[in-house]
Formats: C-alpha cells, structure tokens, sequence
C-alpha cells in the first residue's frame, strides 16, 4: 500500500510539474484517488512538491471536499441551505439515514458511503437536492431516496445513476445531468442569440484603450456583487507593471441562493471564454484562468470541450484570428467547497495552492494578483457582458436598464415563489414587480442579494433592484407568511459560522456569539437586552471584519432586527429575577460529575 | 520614495514618508494605536483587528494600511475603543486564559491591552473549548489553550528562521496552530533559540526552565500599561 502510495503521488505531483502553486489540482487529485489525504500522503506530496508537510495539512483541512480521514468511495453531500429545508429536506435527511443506517458524518462500516450536509450548491431552483461526488440529484423525496440508495449498492458508482436528463445542455453526453436551467426569462444581453466571435473579432479590430473605453462607455459594473466599474478595473490593470497579467473568471458562486451563472456555464460558455478573451486582449494578458467552484464539476468535461473546440477555431491559442502577437489561453482552476474563495483575493490564493484565505489590501489584485502579477477578476455575467458590448456597442447596451445601472441583470430567485429559476431582467425592476413575475405576491419577506445582502419586508417592496438601491449579485430568496424570520436569520448566521476563513478575530469568533445570542432567543430564554446586544455586536463586526464577508454577514440579523423587530420582540422576555445565565450550568457540570461519579446535589435542574 | 505624506490622527498633523504605515507613521509621533497581531521585525498580517482605525470615516487596520496625503484618520474614539474591546473579549472567551496560573502574566500583550482598554471581565459568554497541550520538547511547551492565533510563530518560522514548524490548520472557529509534524512538537527542528520561540504575545509558545526568572511585580507591564514606551516619544 505505502509504495503504491508513493508511486501514485509521486506521478500526481508530476503530473503538476511537481510545482507547489498547483497545489489544489494535487490534492484533488489524491484525494480522488485514495478518498482521503492521509498523513502519509501528506508527507510524500510535501516531499515531491518542496514544501513543509503542515502547509499540506493547512490546505487540506481548509476545503471541506478534502478530508485527512478516509471518505466512502461514494459521498453523498446533502444540500442543507435554508431554500432545502423550505423544501423539506429534513424528510429527505431521514431517509438517507434510514436507507444507510448511518448519521450525517459518518461513513457505512464496509467503509463505501460517506454522508454528509453540504451549504448551497445552487440547486436552489430544484431543492431539494444533493451532490454524489460529482453528479447533481435535484427534486429529492423520500421515495428517491430509497430508489438511489438502492441503485448506488448496486455498483458504487454515481455516474452510473439512472435518472432522467435536464433541458439545453444538460443533456449533452459530456454533462449527462438531471439539472434544468430552470431559465424563465432570456433578455437581450446573456440569453438572447448572438454571434459567437462577433465580440472578439470587433474587440482585435481596434487598440486595447479603445475596448476599455468602449467597456467604460457602457458603464458596465461587476455582476459579482460589488458592482466596481469594469472599464476601471481593466484600465488599472493594463496600466500596472508587470511581467505578465493574468485575468481570472470568478465561477465559484458560492453566495446561498445564487445560480445564475450555472446556467451561463451550461448554455453560455462560449460567450463567457469570449469575454475572458476580450479581457486578456484589454489588459495584456496572455493566459485566463476560470476558477469554477467544486460543486460544479459536472459541467467540466462541457467546458473543456468548449475550449477545445474554441482553440481550433483559433478562438485561443497563437495569433487569435489572424491578429500578430496576440496569444491567449484559459485553463480551469476546480475549488474544492470552500464559499469564501468566491471572495477575489481568497480566490486568488486558492488559485496559487494555498489556503483560501483573502489577502491584505493594499495592494489590490490590479496591482499584484496571482503570483505576484497584475490580476483582474471578474465575474461570469460580467465578462458575458463584456462580449456582447464588443458585438453590439455601448450605446446599444445602455439602452437596457437604469441611468445609474445599464443592462439586465440575471436574479436567480427561489424559496416560497410559484416559479423559481432564473430571470434576465433589466436593472431598474421593482421588487413589486419581481414577485408578481415570479409569483409571490404575498410575499412576507424577500432576501435581496443572498445573506449578506439585505432582508426586505412589504414596506421595500416599492424599491428598485439596482447598484444605488437593492444591489446583487443574482440571489433573490422569498419567504411566505409561515416562515419565522429569527429562524431564518439564525440559520445563515450558521452558514458564516462554517465559511468564514478564521483569519480575524470579529468575524470568527463574533459570527459565533451572534449565532448563541440567537440559539438562546430561539430556546425562548432571550431577554429584551440580547436585542441591542445583538445590534452593538453586528455593528461591531462590520466596522473590524478584514473582507467583505465579515463586513456583511452580520446583515441577516441586523435587516430583520430592523424589519422584523416584532418577530424578535414576540421572542424575548424579562427574567424574572433579572439575572442573564449565559451558561448552561447542568451542561458545564457533566463533565466533573462524571469524573467524580456522582451527581451534584446543589444544582440538579 | 522619499515623498513627503503629511495627514491627521485625531487632529494632531503628522508628516511622515511615503510607504509608512499609519501605524509606523504613528508610532514614531509617540501616538499609541493599539494592537496585538503586529509585530515590529514581522510582517504585518492585519489579522487580529484591534488597530481598526477610521481612515477618511471608512475602518482599515492601521498595521497595514499605508499613509496617504490628507488623509484623516481617527484612532481615539468611544466607537472605536468599544470595538477593540470587543475584539479583546472574543480573544479571552474563545481560549481558556486562566491569567492567574499563567507564566506570561504581567508579559502577555493581551493581558495588558485588557487592562489599558479598562476590561476587568469578558461581557460574552465563555466558549470553554478543548485546546491541545503539547510538551513533548526538549525546551518549549506549546499550550494551544492560550493561542490567540495572531500567526506571529508562523511567520517567523518561514520567513526568518526558515523552518515552518508551524502553519495554520482547519478553518473558522476550528482555525488553529499545528506544528510541521505527525503531531508533536518533539518531531520537528524546532529550537529555542528560534526567532519564533520568542514572538508570542500570549503564553502558548513557553521556554521551558525560565517561567519565572523575572518575578511577577518586575514584569513588562507590571508597572507600566502597554503602550508606553510608544506615547513616551512624544516630544
Ligand atoms: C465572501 C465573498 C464571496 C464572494 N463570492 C463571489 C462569487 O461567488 N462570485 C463572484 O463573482 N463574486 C463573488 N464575490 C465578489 C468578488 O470578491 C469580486 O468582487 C468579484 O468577483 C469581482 O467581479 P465583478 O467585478 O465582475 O463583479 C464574493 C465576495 C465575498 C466577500
Ligand atoms: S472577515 Fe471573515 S472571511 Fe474575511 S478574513 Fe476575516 S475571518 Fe476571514
Ligand atoms: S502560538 Fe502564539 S505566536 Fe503562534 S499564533 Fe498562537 S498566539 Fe500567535
Ligand atoms: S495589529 Fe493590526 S490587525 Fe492586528
């Protein structure tokens, strides 16, 4: 076993050029291969790629699709975001329990099936729904569940899953998935026909200034979320020195509620590696790397097809379409469930095989990025966009939208809504106006931008979905009448519990205390003081968090203190001897009693 | 380079050169920002968040945050005292920090910040974790009870003893210091004469035989709060 290991891990890390900054592909891959990162292959990768064996460790134990324990050759990894559990995952949960006879985290004794929860998967349209290693199950019941286990026992092997096949891409032989686009509304920009090369061919026609200009001139903003000026960025980027530039396509859409740019992937991929193109030809960059989150990774063999197909037509390659000098080409970067590395400098170290923790600004990724060069990353819609303004103009593509905000915006919504999936809709839209399109117009609550965006009540409904009003990134998450709003709030206050990078303090020990602070309001023991606690504190965060996922995830809990303070108020109550425990003393006494083999006679309650 | 930044901190004017921090531009005109994760012959990480400092009213850390021409920047305000407080309080309630039993007492950084903030308890609730212990060494007794994982030990390991006996492992509240080994500190090269045997602010990296060579009462902060020595080049 132990040469065997070494001689598989010797050629993995060979395969890799045995270059430490390919780290993630190398354990990846080992991790496929023998269904952990064991000590001892820690030890060997670090021997072959030159590094110490606890920066391997660090790495594995970061992503949580890699595990130093042994997994199952199967892992089923259970969707349990907030949209699943509306759906009734907890059923499904059950049933896998049942179907297995094991609990969440462990693995069946004959050692062949792991099951697990995983947060979103973007699947949100089609919940519930579960990652097989690499293959999507959507629409779980109980009685699928039952079906697949049944199936999974018959040969171990997921790819072999009888199910039926999705729409578009989907069912191409290459992705062979059950997902459905679940697209409900093309506009002019991402999902209307266009001519694949129109873009690019315009965009080698004149200088690089010229299509930052052209980009600036449409006033495209970054769909990523942040919504920074896209000309402005491309334009720092070609301007900064440096030896080589590199743009970086930003696919790990990991923000709970967001699947839009899966349908980019499935069906626009071709437009999106255009877009990357433009971009590289923008800021002199000569290679692009698409940094797809790991629960993606059914869509890959798609995507390099694509960009096979696309270097024949000398789309990528050497002398892009006849133009002298311009060499461009983009490879694939797989994550491995991990949400802030959707964060760009997260992302960027992810890219460079090391922990996906953000890094410190100054400098900014124009200025030194990936592996110390000037970097641009952009989002997938963006970079859409991006082609499409070199195909049709910008004057064309601000005659969409909004003044302060041009062209649509994909808004992937879900939750208690008549038809979920997603909508190409211009910037500008009201809310009022999106919840009768996707029929919720009883609508408690609507969750703009996913959880570190905002909790809106009807009082907002009259507001706009745009960079100066509601901003996002693509989610949209509605909730009817029955859902309890601190539930909800407590239950993304869990999901940045379990995603922040624990790089600083406020956020990762200050997410915790929010989420105890709303365990104890739920248990009904909150008092009216936890309510400005809870305020002092999400403040708090917000203003000393290092990145941006510290500086808004207290948002949950503060929109809904402010928009659903009575479901709060309902909640809490005044202790009657005007004490606050802020400890369980029965819990914190098991322990000594243990140990002491007796009960204690002071506090038995 | 050698441009001339001039820029306020609390309204005091101060004219440094360009590439300085706002903490090193502070320091040197004797005005204390506090701090834990900055050490002065390390990189700065910007990870413990305690020097927050508003910069033209937007928060940055003044560790990392370079000095630019007419900036305003704030660093004594009720706000932000309250902040660092609240930092400092996650720092206490997510180890185990028993001061009283503890060698570093009157030498440990966090110990003396709370006490220059006016802490005399935590106001959140105690997360009494399990932490690892590790005194397999020869010379140094590692006590993961009282990390505060400000990285220090990390980088001094790699970048200047070029070693890396130790790294950071798992992520979020699980987030901790592990040691280049199968487990134990014993199994690395790790020495006490190491750059990063003598960087912990806290007492989690501990020389063993010298707990108390300087008594308690004669220690760094015994009679004097943390700071000090900064305010005290004030002219
Ligand atoms: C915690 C966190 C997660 C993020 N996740 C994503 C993501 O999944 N996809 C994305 O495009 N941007 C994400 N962003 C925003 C990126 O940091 C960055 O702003 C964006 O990729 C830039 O591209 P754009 O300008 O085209 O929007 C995230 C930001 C944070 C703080
Ligand atoms: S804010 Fe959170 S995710 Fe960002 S660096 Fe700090 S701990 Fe990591
Ligand atoms: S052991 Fe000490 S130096 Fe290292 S991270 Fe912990 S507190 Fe910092
Ligand atoms: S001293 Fe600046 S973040 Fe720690």
């Amino acid at each position: 076993m132990s040469e065997n290991l070494q001689s598989e891990i010797k050629a993995i890390c060979q395969g890799s050029g045995n270059d430490r900054t390919k780290m993630m592909d190398i354990v990846r891959a080992v991790q496929e291969k023998f269904g952990q990162v064991s000590s001892e292959a820690m030890d060997i990768i670090a021997k072959f790629v030159n590094c110490h064996r606890v920066e391997v460790e660090g790495i594995v134990s970061f992503y949580t699709f890699l595990s130093k324990n042994p997994k199952g050759k199967v892992i089923i990894r259970l969707c349990n975001d907030v949209v699943d559990k509306m759906a009734g995952v907890g059923a499904v949960a059950d049933a896998f329990k049942k179907e297995l006879s094991i609990d969440f985290g462990q693995t069946t004794t004959d050692g062949k099936i792991t099951l697990e929860y995983t947060p979103c998967i973007g699947m949100c349209d089609q919940a519930p729904a579960a990652l097989i290693n690499d293959e999507v199950i959507t629409y779980l019941s109980t009685d699928k569940v039952k079906e697949i286990v049944a199936d999974i026992k018959k040969h171990y092997d997921p790819s072999k899953l009888k199910h039926r096949l999705g729409d578009g891409n989907n069912a191409d032989e290459l992705v062979h998935s059950c997902v459905h686009n679940g697209l409900r509304k093309k506009g002019p920009v991402i999902f209307a026909d266009y001519k694949s090369k129109a873009g690019l061919k315009n965009a080698l026609a004149v200088s690089p200034v010229e299509i930052i200009n052209v980009v600036k001139a449409a006033r495209l903003r970054g769909r990523g979320g942040a919504g920074f000026p896209t000309g402005m960025k491309w334009q720092f980027t070609r301007a900064a020195v440096g030896e080589k530039k590199f743009i970086l396509c930003n696919a790990d859409e990991g923000e709970p509620g967001t699947f839009k740019d899966r349908v980019i992937l499935t069906e626009r991929a071709d437009m999106l590696f255009e877009g990357m193109a433009i971009g590289g030809y923008a800021i002199g960059a000569q290679a692009g790397i698409l940094y797809l989150r790991g629960e993606y990774a059914y869509l890959i063999k798609l995507l390099e097809k694509i960009l096979k197909d696309r270097r024949y037509k000398n789309l990528l390659g050497k002398d892009i379409l006849g133009k002298k000098g311009f060499n461009f080409d983009i490879t694939i970067q797989m994550g491995a469930g991990a949400y802030i590395c959707g964060e760009e400098t997260a992302l960027i170290s992810s890219c460079e095989g090391l922990r996906g923790d953000p890094k410190t600004r100054p400098p900014f990724p124009v200025q030194k990025g990936y592996l110390g060069y000037p970097t641009a990353v952009n989002n997938v819609e963006t970079l859409c966009c991006a082609t499409r303004i070199l195909e049709m103009g910008a004057a064309w593509f601000a005659e969409t939208g909004s003044k302060g905000s041009p062209g649509t915006k994909l808004l992937s919504v879900s939750g208690d809504c008549k038809q979920p999936g997603v909508y190409e809709l211009p910037f500008g839209i009201k809310v009022k106006d999106l919840l009768k399109e996707v029929g919720a117009e009883d609508a408690q609550a609507v969750l703009v931008g996913g959880p570190s965006g905002q909790i809106i009540g009807p009082n907002d409904y009259n507001r706009t979905i745009c960079y100066d009003d509601l901003a996002t990134g693509g989610a949209v998450i509605v909730f009817g009448s029955e859902r309890d709003m601190v539930e909800i709030a407590t239950e993304y206050m869990e999901f940045f519990v379990e995603e922040n990078c624990g790089y600083c303090t406020p956020c990762r020990v200050g997410n915790v205390l929010l989420k105890k602070h709303l365990d104890k309001i739920l248990a009904g023991k909150g008092e009216p003081q936890d309510l400005d606690a809870l305020q002092e504190l999400g403040e708090s965060i917000k203003t000393t968090s290092r990145c941006g996922l510290g500086q808004t995830s207290p948002n949950p809990v503060l929109t809904t203190l402010k928009n659903f303070r009575q479901s709060y108020e309902k909640k809490v109550k005044k202790s009657p001897d005007g004490m606050q425990p802020t400890f369980d003393i029965r819990k914190a006494l098991a322990d000594a009693e243990k140990i002491a083999n007796r009960q204690s006679v002071m506090f038995t309650k | 380079m050698s441009e001339q930044i001039t820029f306020t901190i609390d309204g005091v004017e101060i004219k440094d050169k360009a590439g300085q921090t706002i903490m090193q531009a502070a320091d040197e005109a004797g005005i204390y920002i506090p701090r834990l994760c900055r050490h002065p012959d390390l990189p700065p990480r910007g990870s413990c968040r305690v020097c927050t400092v508003f910069v033209n009213g937007k928060p940055q850390a003044a560790c990392t945050q370079p000095i630019a021409e007419g900036m305003t920047v704030e660093n004594d305000t009720p706000e932000l005292k309250e902040s660092r407080r609240n930092i400092i309080d996650m720092l206490f309630i997510e180890g185990n920090h028993f001061c009283m039993f503890c060698e570093k007492s009157g030498n440990c950084e966090l110990q003396a910040l709370a006490y220059r903030l006016g802490i005399l308890s935590p106001k959140y609730p105690y997360f009494f974790p399990k932490k690892d212990v590790d005194s397999t060494h020869p010379d140094i007794f590692l006590d993961l009870n009282r990390c505060i994982l400000c990285g220090r030990c990390v980088e001094a390991s790699r970048d200047v003893d070029h070693k890396g006996v130790f790294e950071f492992v798992g992520r979020g509240i699980e987030k901790k210091i592990a040691v280049n080994a199968e487990a134990d500190l014993k199994d690395t090269d790790f020495a006490a004469t190491d750059k990063a045997a003598d960087v912990c602010p806290v007492g989690a990296i501990n020389k063993k035989r010298t707990a108390f060579s300087t008594p308690i009462g004669k220690r760094l902060y015994d009679t004097k709060p943390i700071g000090s020595e900064i305010e005290e080049r004030k002219k």
